[in-house]
């Protein structure tokens, strides 16, 4: 597998990145084009878009992805494209030059400059340094070896996935992984799911011994070994050898273990050779104070590559924090950072771990704990001083974020200490507690998501400023966006924010809008839109050509408005709709002829008869509609099939379309002993008026010679019951999942006025419906009475609607099949030709 | 060594759209041109129940099969979202305004 994002260094010449003689302002210089890096450009633009110029200078050859979720991407569960936070479009977008596969070399504080590797020297500002962390190779003999790499990058994912690659031919692989801290695990995992035999080295005797106690660690291990896992504990590595590359790894207790793979996850180290050898004061980590500045006042540091307060910091959450403070203080706003509490949540091949501040335990320290064998929990909640200190679960994780934000407040819990470790229902009044009142319960800066640290308060900000879906939220600010672990939560906070408007609130049309199907459909006509591309262009679509689900309905929009003007866009059919015929879950098609109102003679039948023999369709069989489906047709045939079809006199029956499907009837008066008018030759007239219109959804229409209903005209969209003197009609019914009797419409007294009545509902329909959305959930949502006072009380209104019907059949009665037989879309039915075999 | 077979131009795939070749007995190939010219080739089946992925609507660089709308990466052959399954993938390419794809080995062990 490879992964490329297409990007070379995106400048060539120095030239280019010259200021521009007009551009006065600040330039913002950032080394490291990782997490903490754009975090902090983008805290930046959000205080102040245009305050200073920014250039970026990347090691990696890729845009800005989220490092965390490398895990999912070596197990298989995403691909590079999904962890990518920001793309190219965002850089362009926000006029900031990025430089990739170039990092910085040196830092001139004297000139106050930048050398890179390839030997640009570019002039900053201000400089931020955010060089992240190096991965800890152990220094034993072998670790240069070809073969032994860490897991920090995009670089070490590919080796990983190629080294299991090429263990499939040697019947899995086999690899070893040195630490079995959180990153080691997660290697071992995704290795382990790519079918690769692994061994987990971890030097200490239980795994994860800095974020989980014992009894957890032993839960986790045994789990892990359930999985096919070998894990050593107490391991301590001696070498790596191999010849010319890795064969094995021999610990100091001369055990060997094969491998042709060795990950060192033993740990990180803040990268500070850069600012060390500027002559920055550097500890552990590039020392900064509470504005993320060094000790020079123009260049500041942030992410893992820093030390503040006596504290470096390994984990996502504090980097969110640092970013935030370094943006006020370089916007004027000095809030200052104050040091991070820090919780880990890790999610092992479905293994729920949560752990967060010090459950070490000590003076005055108390634990309780809650364990439960059976479904393999284990929850430690440790409390000092009636205050939440520490707390680890495994098994169940849901009351982590709780627990962490007792900690972090330092609530008093002493009146509720004895259900603590019950979780959130139960210490919040008893029972099971709606979960909605879980997340109410939540304070504005409790963290929701996790991989973009993104709290509470800032959902619900978002959502006020207008997100009304998951997916606008996650647009917004990115909670849930990642590995969606906090969708639940999320969901909550929308409900608890827009009470009942998450349901009638005004809902997309998709993921590519914010617009929603009322909204698009108006903007069409008000801004006489013509074609697809317009609405996306003018309605700032976010994608670049749709989805599946929004450019069948802006075909339909645009058809239903423009009458002889737009030209269907056949790609933007759903399969049905642009073969005319019903895919089959073979494949194969099933074919329709419309029979008008039922009815049929020798001719037809013969035809459909021999279609039958020539083409070989396994099965025939007489539809719900009154009329006759041709099964296993190949597509390939289908015009061939048509064309015999059409010169028995039938045309496209319309089965496979959101449009008029059949007009059902009973015999009515001229045979049946108790009809009342000709039902049958009523529903011929309606099928002639309404075939072949496109429509929302799927129309179906019946007529019944009497109130004994044989048609079952009141389960239809449009329903006609004849009576002695005249027709009812009746609307808005469905057979499918949700049964739904008609609503009565009106009655009528002669049979032109049912037909007209009934050209005015079906443009109704047409023009007000939303795409998909049957005559029943329509008139559920607007009420029977708008109908009514449309069509029945308004004359003038119920004509314009007939008229415009009768004026959009004209250019809708056209047999799809005649144009597809003579050999209009042949490419639609037959293979490419393979015309030349060239090796090379 | 690659085997690579001219199967025509650009301008016999429709834009957002897909044609079927087939080479040999082997299975029937996908060949879709995306909204940027771009040209993919997938196995003509949907990992989820073998839908054939041709007659899908294709978007951005995927297509959304029709017979259950899973949505299939079309660089990748992976399927998206929360759906599960992978779809092999043939190697393509365009060259002096032809397409050619690459004899699919798989499909032929496969086959």
């Amino acid at each position: 597998m490879e992964f490329q994002d297409g990007l070379s260094p995106v400048t060539d010449s120095e030239e280019e990145i010259l200021v521009p003689a007009d551009d006065v302002r600040e330039h913002l210089v950032v080394v490291g084009n990782g997490m903490a890096g754009c975090r902090a450009v983008e805290e930046l633009l959000a205080r102040d878009a245009g305050r200073y110029r920014v250039t970026i200078f990347g090691a990696e050859p890729h845009v800005n992805y989220n490092r965390i979720m490398l895990s999912p991407v070596l197990a298989g569960e995403k691909t590079f494209d999904d962890i990518i936070i920001n793309d190219r479009a965002w850089y362009d977008d926000n006029g900031i030059t990025l430089i990739t596969s170039d990092p910085v070399s040196a830092i001139d504080r004297t000139h106050k400059s930048v050398t890179s590797q390839s030997g640009r020297t570019i002039g900053y500002d201000k400089l931020l340094i955010a060089t992240g962390s190096d991965p800890f190779i152990i220094p034993v003999p072998g670790k240069d070896l070809p073969g032994v790499i860490s897991f920090r990058d995009m670089k070490d994912v590919d080796s990983m996935l190629a080294a299991a690659e090429a263990g499939k031919a040697v019947g899995g692989g086999e690899a070893v992984v040195i630490g079995g801290g959180l990153l080691g695990l997660e290697a071992a995992h995704g290795l382990t799911l790519r079918g690769m035999k692994v061994t987990v080295l971890h030097i200490m005797p239980t795994l994860m011994e800095r974020q989980l106690d014992e009894a957890a660690a032993w839960l986790l291990k045994s789990a892990l070994e359930g999985r096919g896992q070998t894990i050593l504990t107490g391991a301590d590595t001696a070498e790596v050898y191999g010849q010319g590359k890795v064969e094995g790894v021999r610990l100091k207790d001369g055990t060997q273990i094969p491998a042709s793979l060795v990950v060192m996850a033993v740990g990180i180290r803040p990268s500070v050779a850069l600012a060390r050898e500027a002559g920055l004061d550097v500890g552990r980590g590039i020392k900064v104070d509470d504005h993320m500045v060094t000790s020079d006042a123009d260049i500041l540091a942030v992410g893992e590559c820093v030390e503040h307060d006596g504290n470096v910091y390994g984990l996502v959450a504090p980097l969110w924090d640092m970013c935030r403070s370094l943006a006020d203080g370089l916007t004027d706003r000095h809030t200052g950072y104050k040091g991070s509490v820090t919780s880990t949540k890790l999610k092992v091949a479905g293994l729920d771990v949560f752990s967060a501040g010090d459950f070490s335990g000590g003076e005055g320290c108390e634990d309780i704990v809650l364990r439960d064998a059976s479904r393999g929990v284990y929850k430690r909640v440790v409390v000092k001083d009636d205050r939440v200190v520490g707390a680890v679960l495994y098994g169940d994780t849901a009351d982590g974020g709780w627990y962490f934000d007792l900690l972090k407040r330092g609530e008093n819990v002493a009146d509720i200490r004895d259900l603590l470790i019950f979780g959130q229902a139960f210490a919040s009044g008893g029972g099971a507690m709606d979960p909605k009142a879980a997340v109410a319960a939540l304070s504005d800066d409790a963290e929701i998501c996790g991989c973009n640290g993104v709290s509470k308060g800032q959902v619900v900000a978002c959502i006020e400023k207008g997100a009304c879906s998951l997916d606008a939220v996650r647009a917004g600010c990115k909670a849930s966006a990642s590995c969606g672990s906090c969708t639940g939560l999320v969901e909550n906070i929308l409900a608890l924010t827009l009470g009942d408007d998450v349901q009638s609130g005004p809902r997309t049309m998709c993921k590519c809008t914010s617009f929603g199907h009322d909204d698009v459909r108006r903007e069409i006509v008000a801004q006489d839109m013509r074609s697809i591309p317009e609405v996306m262009q003018k309605l700032h679509w976010s994608t670049p050509d749709g989805c599946s689900s929004c450019r069948p309905a802006l075909n339909y929009y645009l058809l239903c408005a423009l009458p002889g003007v737009y030209v269907d866009d056949q790609q933007s059919r759903f399969v049905n709709e642009r073969m005319h015929a019903n895919i089959q879950k073979d494949g194969t098609y099933s074919v329709v002829p419309r029979m008008w109102g039922g009815l049929t003679n020798p001719r037809e039948l013969r035809a459909i008869a021999d279609v039958v023999e020539k083409y070989d369709a396994p099965m025939v069989k007489v539809t719900g509609g009154q009329r006759l489906d041709i099964f296993g047709i190949k597509k390939e045939d289908l015009p061939a099939v048509w064309a015999d079809l059409n010169a028995a006199g039938m045309v496209s029956g319309h089965a496979y379309g959101k449009s008029l499907r059949t007009v059902k009837t009973c015999v009515g008066s001229e045979w049946c002993r108790f009809g009342t008018q000709d039902s049958t030759g009523l529903g011929v007239k309606t099928e002639r008026m309404t075939w072949g219109s496109w429509m929302p959804h799927k129309f179906k229409i019946a007529v019944s010679g009497c109130p004994r209903n044989c048609a079952e005209a009141t389960i239809k969209d449009f329903g006609i019951v004849c009576v002695d003197s005249g027709y009812e009609l009746h609307v808005g019914g469905n057979g499918g999942i949700h049964v739904r009797v008609t609503d009565l419409l009106c009655k009528v007294s002669t049979e032109q006025e049912a037909l007209d009545y009934c050209a005015a509902f079906t443009q109704l329909y047409r023009e007000e419906a939303r795409y998909l959305e049957r005559t029943a959930p329509w008139i559920e949502r607007v009420g029977v009475d708008y109908v009514k006072q449309r069509i029945v009380e308004d004359d003038t209104g119920r004509e314009a609607l007939r008229a415009r019907f009768l004026f959009s059949q004209q250019f809708m009665q056209d047999d799809p099949w005649a144009e597809r037989a003579a050999g209009a879309n042949s490419d639609l039915h037959q293979h490419l030709d393979p015309i030349s075999i060239a090796a090379e | 060594m690659t085997d690579w077979i001219d199967i025509g131009t650009l301008a016999d795939i429709p834009q957002r759209g897909a044609r079927t070749v087939q080479i040999g007995g082997e299975k029937e190939i996908a060949v879709f041109r995306t909204g940027d010219d771009q040209i993919f080739a997938l196995v003509n089946e949907c990992p989820h129940k073998k839908g054939p992925l041709s007659q899908g609507i294709v978007h951005g660089h995927s297509v959304a099969c029709p017979l259950h709308n899973w949505n299939i990466a079309l660089k990748t052959g992976e399927a998206q979202g929360e759906d599960k399954g992978c779809t092999p993938t043939i190697a393509v390419k365009q060259e002096d305004g032809r397409i050619l794809i690459a004899r699919p080995v798989a499909t032929k062990a496969a086959a």
